[in-house]
């Protein structure tokens, strides 16, 4: 079986990011006012690597897309039923706190336990995908943290391409500063892609997948297990908003060469 | 308090001949914080060959490693993980300092858990008096906090320019080689590719940041779409003033959706919730409404003016120093043959 590829898939929910966000303090630390109802979508660098694991999987056949996701069991079942018309999958869904406060090193070990649990998992064939950062703790290290766990030696972190090759092996393109892509070759699985943007557009909505994922994903959601997570000595000594309020002057009354000139001036002062 | 031992890691640059510009930045965030703690510093360098990048470093006071030879040429998890891991378990430090460079950020967090330790990145500042406090941002820049942790070792990465690179005296010091064993490689690097032909517009080292919103490739006045013009308007500003190139989500994406496109801009280019929070001195935002460009993408960014049709754009207000209500076309043609007349 050539390229069978078992992805599995880690993504958070996370508030949509149209939503104004207060922090308040609750009684298991830090949170969101109104966090529970505040409408949720599938964390957006991990949604990349949803799409690009289901490309993946389409183009090598056998190969099997898991998504595994912690978070209230209620919200991961309003965020599936949008995602689950995307792409095809299978929901490991894990039922936990919501949120970027809890720390990243207990998200890890529990993400870790449960895919090392995944029934028909080959993990010789492995490839852990998820965002290289979530839009909520933004740490950028619980992936890192689970393919460590999983004793995984081949990480790579920022990847918008991954090219796989006949004979297994693939070149992967991971993002590095200046706005370059540091280019790498890596034998074959088990590997972890923590994806950025990826080069796939979202898929439109198929109500077909939708229908065909569904019917796992309500009994898998009834079965999630219960997660705590630790603090691991981790404390807050302030949350709050940045308070960078900035007096605004609007210029309407300048003609175009004005402007210019204007702006010429301040782009030339120290 | 528990008496802190500090070790600063560091990394030689893309070129190998020197170290990393947010290195430097780690290694003055390293001496504060041993100076404010009085602390053992230790700085432990990943290069192929760090005999020269030592003298680039303070050795007062300060122990030097280093983790050397042609494996470490090259940035690689499994070979970056333990270097940073061998350095870390000869330094034996409570506090472990880096930058978040790509090279660093691939291993940092995996070489706190073989230590049993645990890490904290995009940290902007340290602070606090009888203990470490670290401020950082979550929700992509939305919501700040300030955090301690009480297990060590604690990692810490810190945020490119949120320190100023180390340029203090420096001389020779010496330094301990630290041996690794690796691991079998399976990944080589073949280097490095630009996302795009012609010019680099990604300058994190630019004062100032352009950012290029979707209202460039919707019609304008005369009912039609002038990408071309779009394109090279922008890139004239660009090659005039030096400026580094951010766009906003909606702009980018409309090269997925079949829409005109500005040809030279990419994934890269996005700034906000799902790209990047550069750091400028200055920012000129043109034709842009939205969030994302004006609050999570400006949130470090010092001097920010914007142009924009509507003068009542809510996302301006309270986040740009100045907004021009005006036609970026005629306003950016005007500043280029401006800029163009003053070189002449």
């Amino acid at each position: 079986m050539p390229n069978v590829l078992h992805i599995v898939v880690c993504a958070g929910i996370v508030p949509d990011p149209l939503q104004t966000l207060e922090p308040v303090t609750t009684t298991a630390g830090p949170g969101l006012k109104n966090e529970m109802v505040l409408p949720a979508v599938l964390d957006p660098w991990a949604s990349s690597a949803l799409y690009e694991a289901a490309s993946l999987a389409t183009h090598h056949p056998g190969s099997k897309v898991w998504l595994v996701s912690l978070g209230p069991k209620a919200k991961l079942q309003a965020v599936m039923m949008t995602v689950a018309q995307k792409v095809a999958f299978e929901l490991v869904p894990i039922d936990g706190p919501i949120g970027g406060f809890p720390d990243a090193h207990s998200t890890a070990a529990v993400l870790a336990e449960t895919i090392a649990a995944l029934p028909g998992l080959d993990r010789s064939h492995l490839l852990l995908f998820g965002g290289w950062e979530s839009a909520t703790r933004g740490a950028g290290v619980t992936l890192q943290l689970v393919g460590e766990i999983l004793g995984i030696t081949d990480q790579f972190q920022g990847v918008d391409q991954i090219d796989l090759r006949e004979d297994g092996s693939f070149e992967v393109l991971e993002r590095v500063e200046g706005g370059k892509h540091q280019v790498s070759v890596c034998a074959g699985t088990p590997a972890v892609l923590g994806w950025a943007t990826g080069g796939l557009a979202e898929p439109r909505n198929n109500p077909q997948i939708g229908m065909a994922n569904m019917r796992t994903i309500m009994p898998a959601l009834q079965k999630a297990k219960v997660a705590k997570l630790e603090a691991n000595g981790l404390s807050y000594v302030s949350v709050s908003l940045p308070k960078q309020q900035r007096t605004t002057r609007v210029v309407k009354d300048l003609s175009p060469a004005e402007i210019a000139r204007e702006l010429v001036e301040w782009i030339g002062a120290e | 308090m528990t008496m802190e031992s500090i070790l600063v890691l560091t990394h030689a640059d893309e070129n190998g001949s020197a170290l990393s510009n947010a290195s430097l930045e780690a290694v003055t965030a390293g001496l504060e914080l041993a100076g404010r703690l009085n602390a053992q510093l230790t700085i432990g360098i990943v290069a192929e060959d760090a005999t020269n990048l030592s003298k680039s470093l303070p050795s007062a006071g300060a122990r030097m490693l280093a983790v050397s030879g042609a494996a470490f040429g090259q940035a690689r998890y499994a070979t970056d993980a333990a270097a940073c891991e061998a350095l870390c378990r000869t330094a034996g430090a409570t506090i472990v300092l880096a930058p978040a460079s790509s090279r660093v950020t691939r291993v940092a967090a995996s070489v706190a858990h073989r230590l049993g330790g645990f890490i904290d990145t995009h940290i902007s500042s340290l602070g606090g008096t009888d203990r470490v406090e670290a401020t950082r941002w979550f929700y992509r820049q939305r919501v700040e906090a300030v955090i301690s942790r009480d297990a060590r070792p604690w990692f810490l990465l810190l945020d490119a320019g949120t320190y100023a690179a180390f340029s203090g005296a420096a001389d020779a010091a010496q330094v301990e080689q630290v041996p690794v064993e690796l691991p079998a490689l399976r990944t080589t690097g073949s280097g490095f590719r630009a996302p795009t032909q012609g010019a680099q517009t990604i300058r994190p080292d630019a004062k100032m940041l352009f950012v290029a919103g979707a209202g460039w490739t919707k019609k304008q006045p005369d009912g039609q779409v002038h990408v071309n013009e779009a394109g090279e308007l922008i890139l004239g500003f660009l090659g005039a003033t030096g400026a580094s190139l951010g766009s906003s989500k909606s702009l980018v994406d409309q090269g997925g959706e079949g829409n005109s496109v500005l040809p030279f801009l990419t994934h890269l280019n996005q700034i906000g919730q799902t790209g990047s929070t550069p750091r400028h001195a200055k920012g000129l935002s043109t034709c842009c409404h939205g969030e994302e460009p004006h609050v999570v993408g400006w949130r470090f960014i010092g001097d920010r003016r914007a142009i924009s049709l509507d003068p009542n754009c809510g996302w301006t207000r309270g986040k740009a120093d100045v907004v021009y209500v005006a036609d970026a076309f005629q306003v950016i043609a005007k500043v280029n043959a401006l800029l163009g007349a003053a070189k002449a």
